[in-house]
């Protein structure tokens, strides 16, 4: 059991001390050029003006939350199915990033909404999909806060995630079948049918910007996450050492 | 739930409540906690302050430890020990400790800054005994002192039980084992026809 | 020797924001019941800005409900309530400090993310000022008042859907008051104090009655 515990951590450890600064290095570089070519080199929206450069940390974000839900899937399969010692811990680290992430699609969605729709919350089919996709994160977040024992919480945890996936098209299909019902055309489409290729590259390039930011939040939150486990561990020793009698079993009642 | 059930107990005595599972060792305990109303009779305690009811002076060593998993255990005793009100009586001498100081006689002293849901059912168990050790109370109610505890925690609880009886205490504990204490007094609790019988041990 | 009050709602607060504490997914519920309206009802702004202060109302009296259950029985799960009844302090006291803490804790969460909220619900600044304001004057009653539900539903093991029923009806003046005052805030002639203040007189009398009832429920239930 130990060794299962710790033998890949240990691994992983090393690998992230090496790995951390070149990829930190990278996603700073990347958010210079991107950010630099989305405020000075893309063109403004001859209708939105400058409103339209919100896109650009807008779509990369709403891109994350995604791709945060899908790592947290592949790693509750890694929980469930390969019983990889890791993979329990990258759920639980890439969740609040996730959630960031979502967070910040919904505030910068609600921000560009303001000029776009004249107010800052429209149920609009995409921004509704994207809230119960942040409500399915926290729920998770708070599924694992209530247990003490992350191995219990992580089973669990990776349970809801892998039904929160095949649910996620179904949410998707019902919000847009539910608000076409009600409002025939969202007032602005951003998939246009042509994207201008001064948009596309600083789009690519923050997209990338934010894709490895993730990479690098997400590392440094397991390596948190395994030393946090490590100090768990420490300290259920620590209880159970320089006791009087040996009768009394080393484990934790709960 | 009692009959013609009368006894008395002096300070520096213990009394050791015997008898039949369900009996109701466990409900005169909580009766005398003040926990469970009485239908007819009085408790009385002679030599301390009228206006408070009784049970204010005890504590009561129940089944359940009364200890959060989530606070610490140095949070969990302190909370005990600012919480619970002490009581003083005639001839008791109330003798109190710091929280670290009883969690380090009880031997979990190491254990302080950890939360208690790390600690063993024996350990919580001891933890809760501290309790009793941080705030002065003269009558000590205990059920079941010695369950979950070893050999060594038992001897450590009967030199504890004994240092409170010699410092004028009063314990009314129930029990299945028999308890090496220094001063004794034994209710045998029966069922039909005579509902209880006081034998003076000492 | 610190100042036990003090002590108790220190303890009970840390209670809730720890692992295994219910602080913020009240919150969470709260959102959730917000989310799930639209797709009852629409999504039609207008709509859902004229019925807003009453859906965060619901929202909210519902999220205080669910959180409630808790408040005594996990006390007596473990024994903590039979101590408390033995500590010698009074009662009632315990009772409305624990309530104050389980408020701060839960209610005070809900009186935060209600501007939040209210832009989903497109409510105009009056009217988010004047739902918040009047969900930080109100949500304590809806606490008093549950404190009742759950030391009377405190010996039951699935006592919160009692709960819930036993404190809605005696939620009622609260939620009625509340909603009157922010429409008044909203509506121009109509005063906005008139149905704040009794709002507040709503709170004050709970926090009277709520641990009275609540200290004498618990007495018994010890038995």
């Amino acid at each position: 059991m130990a060794f299962w515990d710790y033998a890949n951590p240990t691994r992983f450890l090393r690998l992230v001390q090496v790995v951390l600064p070149w990829l930190a290095g990278l996603c700073v570089g990347l958010f210079a050029v991107g950010l630099y070519m989305s405020f000075f080199v893309a063109p403004e929206d001859y209708q939105q003006g400058d409103t339209v450069r919100i896109m650009y940390i807008h779509v990369p974000a709403a891109w994350l939350c995604m791709m945060c839900y899908s790592v947290m899937t592949i790693s509750s399969l890694g929980t469930l199915v390969w019983k990889h010692p890791l993979a329990d811990v990258s759920a639980k680290a890439a969740a609040p990033i996730g959630a960031a992430f979502t967070f910040m699609a919904l505030v910068t969605g609600s921000l560009w909404g303001k000029p776009m729709w004249g107010t800052y919350w429209e149920w609009d089919a995409r921004l509704t999909s994207v809230l119960v996709l942040f409500i399915m994160y926290l729920g998770l977040m708070t599924l694992w806060r209530t247990m003490d024992d992350p191995i219990k919480a992580g089973k669990a945890a990776a349970v809801l995630t892998l039904v929160g996936a095949l649910n996620l098209p179904i949410i998707k299909f019902s919000v847009d079948w539910w608000n076409t019902l009600h409002q025939p055309a969202s007032v602005f489409r951003f998939d246009g049918p042509t994207i201008h290729p001064d948009i596309l590259w600083p789009l690519l390039v923050m997209a990338f910007a934010f894709t490895t930011l993730f990479f690098v939040l997400h590392l440094m939150a397991m390596r948190n996450e395994v030393l946090r486990r490590r100090v768990r561990s420490l300290r259920l020793r620590a209880a159970s050492a320089a006791q009087p009698g040996p009768a009394a079993a080393a484990q934790p009642a709960e | 739930m009692f009959q013609d059930l009368t006894f008395s107990v002096e300070s520096g005595t213990a009394l050791v409540v015997t008898g039949a599972n369900g009996i109701g060792k466990s409900s005169l305990l909580r009766t005398l906690a003040g926990l469970v109303a009485l239908t007819s009779g009085t408790i009385r305690l002679d030599g301390a302050d009228e206006d408070k009811p009784p049970h204010e002076f005890a504590h009561y060593f129940g089944h359940q430890d009364a200890v959060k998993p989530a606070l610490s255990v140095l949070e969990n005793l302190g909370f005990w020990q600012s919480f619970a009100a002490p009581a003083e009586a005639e001839s008791y001498l109330a003798q109190t400790m710091t929280p670290i100081g009883a969690l380090d006689l009880l031997g979990i002293g190491h254990t302080a800054h950890l939360p208690t849901a790390y600690l063993s059912a024996g350990q919580k168990r001891r933890l809760s005994l501290a309790r009793l050790l941080v705030t002065a109370r003269p009558i000590w109610l205990m059920d079941e002192p010695t369950s979950a505890l070893d050999k060594a925690s038992e001897q450590q609880l009967l030199d504890l039980m004994d240092r409170h009886l010699a410092g004028g205490g009063l314990i009314v504990t129930a029990t299945h084992t028999k308890l090496a204490l220094a001063r004794t007094q034994a209710l045998h609790l029966e069922a039909q026809p005579v509902a209880a019988s006081i034998a003076e041990d000492d | 020797m610190r100042n036990w009050a003090l002590v108790l709602f220190q303890r009970d607060l840390q209670l809730s924001v720890r692992i295994g504490g219910s602080a913020l997914v009240g919150v969470l519920f709260f959102l959730a019941v917000v989310t799930v309206i639209p797709f009852g009802i629409g999504p039609d702004l207008n709509l859902l800005s004229r019925i807003g202060p009453g859906l965060l109302w619901i929202g909210a009296l519902l999220a205080t409900l669910l959180g409630l259950d808790r408040l005594f029985q996990a006390d007596r799960d473990d024994g903590t309530l039979d101590l408390i009844l033995m500590a010698g302090r009074p009662l009632e006291v315990v009772v409305l400090i624990k309530c104050l803490a389980h408020w701060v804790g839960t209610g005070l969460p809900l009186v935060v993310a209600a501007p939040f909220l209210g832009i989903l619900l497109n409510l105009d600044p009056v009217a988010t000022a004047a739902v918040t304001a009047t969900l930080f004057a109100g949500t304590p009653a809806l606490t008093l008042i549950g404190a009742i539900g759950a030391s009377l539903t405190v010996t039951l093991r699935r006592g919160g859907l009692l709960l819930a029923i036993l404190v809605i009806p005696l939620a009622v003046p609260t939620l009625i008051f509340g909603v009157s005052a922010t429409d008044a805030a909203v509506r121009d002639p109509v005063p906005f104090m008139t149905p704040f203040l009794i709002l507040c007189a709503l709170s004050l009398i709970a926090a009277v009655v709520g641990p009275i009832a609540s200290a004498a429920a618990l007495r018994f239930a010890s038995d």
